[in-house]
């Protein structure tokens, strides 16, 4: 038995996001009565390895393998199914990130597992085994029942808030038979010392409503100075105003930080179908009459390039800067 | 080269969605079907590269798995420059039955490059392109966010969590694009609706296989509170409002 997570690592180190995924595990366990197992690919420490307990996890698996060094999906796909296989699990769960919509699909083929991809809550049932998922890009939800035996569900990031429950864990460390990966790759550029998008509590984005590149200044410093990452909308980055990593919405990122300050930005359907999962949305724009103000909580009508560095001294005072 | 582009078939992104039968079904009345953005996109960039004679690109086909209905889609597939097109004649019960589907396709046809995009807007599933590539045993890359094909060779920009990888991977394979793929998606001109009409559909009739998952009811999102207006010439009330109530600053 037991419910399999598979926690991603970053240079050897788990993250938030990692233990949201081992909180919603243990909370499936215990609604299913087993354990919570947890597979991670990669060369890491056992202290490391250790801080999942906190979070529920029972048995930590660590796999290290010179084939596994890059992501290949169908190695990933291929080791995860054996895990899942040997551990007897029933629920597979991983993230709906970049690397999880990667390996999840294959995953589902190999198992003959039933996906419930991009999953904000726990499952509404066990007997039939429903989950509930967003559609439509954010303007629905659906319950989906799961129909094989062995389900899998993709987490989104941020919707499910971690819980401490210590256990002790064990740790295993196994090697395993893998293919030389046909995935070869020739160049990495990471995004460092930046807080990701994705992983941010807090995030400032601008549209178009920001008149010009050069205005970005105030933004990014409110941005610092509350410890959130900046986000633009799509004719903002098309433009080339701002880096295309930082564009939200349908055909951007789908992010759910617990605050998103918008300033400048319409709120079209399709930027909202990105960011409609965030607890609480900051409207500041110059027209009243703006859509945006329809999914906001708090709003201001006004200049942006005024309003803007009014909120940096504010949040300066705050802080005490 | 042959491409495969694995078209969905989805209401305009504007549409306000509407359920009915006790919100088991979405209400189609009124609904405009569009191609799912990513997968123009990704038609837009396989004609991209056939246009360029040294990517050894021959054609680009596209492929759909729907009813009669959705033709209309397809032949602007077609008139955005497809050269031809197949249809598996069934309703799409879920992303497995939709991979399965594709999958017999492209056995049957040979591509050495299928393009499926990340994710189609109606069911949000990110799950056909990774499970159809699973089912014809070939690799897949995700996030795709260039390809271009240099002597031959498949060379790839995906997006990582936090980066971007540059890879290269044998044919056949099948790539799972997003933001990046090309610019604009291209639009259909007079002349390609025109040659549209006679282009090919071809007809395959589905095999049997069993959805895994089944969608029993839907839900408008719960309403969010009303927008609370802070004093314009006051910004400094929305930083203690945020600070007093959501507690996050
Ligand atoms: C298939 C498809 C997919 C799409 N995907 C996305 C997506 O992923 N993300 C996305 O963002 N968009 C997407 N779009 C585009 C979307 O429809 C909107 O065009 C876009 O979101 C508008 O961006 P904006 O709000 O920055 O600009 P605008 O709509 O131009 O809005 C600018 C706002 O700024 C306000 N403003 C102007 N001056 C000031 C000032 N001085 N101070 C304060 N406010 C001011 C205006 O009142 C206005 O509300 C998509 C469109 C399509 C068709």
């Amino acid at each position: 038995m037991s419910v399999l997570v598979y926690t991603e690592n970053w240079d050897g180190k788990f993250k938030k996001l990692s233990f949201e995924l081992v909180s919603y595990a243990s909370k499936i366990a215990e609604m299913t009565g087993t354990s919570v197992t947890t597979v991670t690919i990669g060369d890491m420490a056992d202290d490391e390895l250790k801080t999942l307990g906190r979070y529920g996890a029972e048995k930590v698996i660590c796999i290290k393998n010179d084939n596994l060094s890059v992501l290949d999906n169908r190695n990933y796909a291929t080791v995860l199914a054996q895990v899942a296989q040997s551990e007897g699990s029933k629920v597979i769960i991983v993230a709906n990130n970049n690397r999880g919509k990667a390996i999840a699909p294959m995953l589902s083929v190999k198992l003959k597992a039933a996906i419930g991809a991009g999953v904000s809550q726990l499952p509404l049932s066990i007997n039939p085994f429903t989950v509930y998922k967003r559609t439509f890009s954010g303007s629905s939800f659906a319950h989906v029942v799961l129909k094989t035996d062995v389900k899998i569900i993709t987490l989104a990031q941020n919707s499910f808030d971690i819980i401490e429950s210590n256990r002790d864990v064990k740790i295993e460390k196994i090697d395993v038979q893998i293919d030389v990966p046909k995935t070869q790759v020739k160049d990495v550029q990471k995004q460092t010392g930046k807080l990701l998008l994705t992983d941010a509590e807090i995030v400032v984005s601008g549209g178009r409503g920001m008149k010009s590149p050069d205005n970005w200044g105030p933004l990014v410093e409110l941005a610092d100075l509350l410890g959130a990452a900046t986000a633009c909308s799509r004719p903002v980055s098309d433009e080339g105003w701002r880096p295309h990593e930082e564009h939200t919405g349908q055909t951007g990122k789908i992010i759910a930080p617990n605050l998103y300050i918008t300033v400048g930005i319409s709120g079209a359907t399709q930027h909202i179908a990105g960011v409609s999962g965030s607890k609480y949305i900051v409207a500041i724009n110059n027209d009243k009459s703006a859509p945006i103000f329809e999914v906001a909580q708090y709003g201001l009508v006004g200049d942006a390039q005024k309003v803007l560095p009014k909120l940096v001294e504010a949040v300066k005072e705050i802080k005490g800067k | 080269m042959k491409i495969l582009v694995c078209i969905s078939h989805v209401p305009d992104t504007t549409t306000k969605v509407k359920f009915v039968d006790g919100d088991t079904k979405l209400d189609t009345t009124g609904i405009q079907w569009v191609i799912n953005p990513w997968d123009e996109l990704s038609l837009t960039r396989a004609l991209e590269l056939k246009d360029d004679p040294s990517t050894g690109v021959k054609s680009v086909t596209v492929a759909h798995v729907g009813g009669a209905g959705s033709e209309p889609t397809i032949r602007k597939a077609l008139a955005i420059g497809a050269d031809d097109a197949i249809r598996v004649n069934a309703e799409p019960a879920d992303a497995y039955f939709v991979a399965a589907q594709l999958a017999e396709v492209a056995k049957k046809e040979q591509f050495d490059i299928i393009m499926c995009g990340i994710e189609s807007s109606d069911y949000n599933g990110s799950t056909v392109g990774g499970m159809l590539a699973e089912f014809l045993n070939i690799p897949s890359v995700s996030a795709v966010s260039s390809l271009k094909i240099e002597n031959g060779q498949a060379v790839i920009v995906r997006e990582i969590d936090g980066g971007k990888e540059t890879l290269t991977v044998p044919v056949p394979f099948v790539a799972i694009v997003q933001k990046g793929i090309a610019k604009e998606p291209r639009i259909a001109a007079m002349r390609g609706i025109m040659m549209a009409r006679t282009k090919p559909i071809k007809l395959y009739e589905p095999i049997a296989i069993e959805p895994l998952t089944e969608y029993v009811k839907f839900e408008l999102p719960k309403p969010r509170a009303a927008c609370k207006f802070v004093d314009p010439e006051n910004p400094k009330q929305l930083i203690e409002l945020l600070q007093n109530e959501t507690k996050l600053i």
